[in-house]
C-alpha cells in the first residue's frame, strides 16, 4: 500500500499512475488467469458437448469407489488452498520460516492429488479407456490431462517460490501472486469434479 | 494486517469449511434420482457458488480496487458466455 501511495507522487506521463492498484505482477498473473479460464471452458464445454451429443453410449466408469477418491481429491486441492492463503497472510507478516511451512503444506496436498489422479488414470487404462479409444477417453484424458498439467507446473511453481524466499529471493508479493494460481487450480477442479465425475451416473 | 490477523484467519477457515460442506451437498447430490437437467441446473450453481467464494476470499478479489475486478470479471463471464453459443447443437446431434 505505501508503494502505490509514494507512486502518486510521479507524473502520470512517467507511468505514475496505478489505476488498478495492483502491482504489475499481480496483473499480469490475473490476466494469465483471464485466458487460462477460457483455454479451461473451452474443454469442459467441449467434453460436454460430446457427452449430450452421444449420451446413448457414453461410457461411465466412475463407480462409487471412483467417486469417493474424486472427492478425496476436491479436499486435498481445498485444504492446499487453506494453506496457501496461510502462506500469504505469513509472507505478508515476513515470517520466513512459517511461510515456507505453509507452502510446503499446498506442495504436499498437491503431490497428493497428482498421485491419486495418476493412480485413477492407470485404472482407467488397464480397462482399456485410453486418450485414443473413444470420444470419452479423449475429452476427458484432455480435459483432466491438462488440469494435471496445471497441477505439476503448480507445485514446481510453489517449490520455486519456497526456496526463493527462504532465500530472500522472492519477496511476500511473488507469494502472493503463486497463491493467485494456485487458487485458480483449485478452482477449476471444483468444476470438473461436479461436470465430469458426479453426472456420470446420469442420463 | 496484524490487528484483524485474527478475524481474518476465522473467515478463511469459514469459507473453507463452507467450500466442503458445499462438496459434500454436491456428492449426497449425486445420489438422488433428479432429472439430468435439474441435476446439472443444482451443481452448476454450486459449482459457481463455489467458485464465487474462492475468487473473493481466496483470490482476495473482493478487497481489490473495484477497476481491476471490473476489467477481469465481465470480460471473462461475457467469453464464456460466447462459448455457449453452438452448445445447443448437440442436442440436435442427439435427437437426430
Amino acid at each position: 500500500m505505501t508503494e502505490i501511495a509514494s507512486e502518486h507522487r510521479v507524473s502520470a506521463w512517467d507511468g505514475g499512475e496505478s489505476p488498478y492498484a495492483a502491482s504489475s505482477k499481480k496483473l499480469g498473473m490475473w490476466l494469465f488467469l483471464m485466458s487460462d479460464t477460457l483455454t479451461f471452458t473451452a474443454f469442459l464445454i467441449a467434453y460436454s458437448y460430446l457427452r449430450v451429443a452421444n449420451s446413448v453410449d457414453w461410457p461411465r466408469p466412475f463407480g462409487e469407489f471412483s467417486i469417493v477418491m474424486a472427492s478425496v481429491m476436491t479436499f486435498c486441492l481445498l485444504s492446499s488452498s487453506l494453506t496457501m492463503v496461510m502462506a500469504v497472510a505469513a509472507a505478508k507478516r515476513q515470517q520466513i520460516k512459517k511461510t515456507v511451512i505453509w507452502l510446503l503444506g499446498t506442495i504436499a496436498g498437491g503431490v497428493v492429488f497428482m498421485i491419486l489422479h495418476a493412480n485413477e488414470w492407470i485404472e482407467l487404462i488397464h480397462e482399456g479407456i485410453t486418450p485414443a479409444s473413444s470420444l470419452f477417453g479423449a475429452s476427458f484424458f484432455t480435459l483432466t490431462g491438462l488440469h494435471m498439467t496445471h497441477v505439476t507446473g503448480g507445485v514446481i511453481y510453489l517449490a520455486i517460490v519456497a526456496y526463493g524466499f527462504a532465500k530472500g529471493k522472492f519477496e511476500a508479493e511473488d507469494v502472493e501472486v503463486s497463491g493467485l494460481y494456485w487458487h485458480f487450480v483449485d478452482l477449476v477442479w471444483m468444476f470438473i469434479f461436479p461436470m465430469v465425475y458426479l453426472l456420470s451416473n446420469q442420463l | 494486517m496484524s490487528s484483524d490477523h485474527g478475524n481474518y484467519n476465522r473467515l478463511v477457515l469459514l469459507v473453507w469449511f463452507s467450500l466442503l460442506i458445499l462438496t459434500i451437498v454436491e456428492v449426497v447430490l449425486a445420489y438422488q434420482t433428479l432429472s439430468t437437467a435439474m441435476m446439472l441446473a443444482i451443481l452448476l450453481i454450486l459449482s459457481f457458488g463455489k467458485a464465487g467464494l474462492i475468487i473473493a476470499y481466496f483470490m482476495h478479489l473482493r478487497y481489490e480496487r473495484s477497476s481491476l475486478v471490473l476489467t477481469i470479471v465481465p470480460v471473462v463471464a461475457f467469453c464464456i458466455a460466447m462459448m455457449f453459443i453452438m452448445f445447443p447443437d448437440s442436442l440436435r446431434i442427439l435427437n437426430q
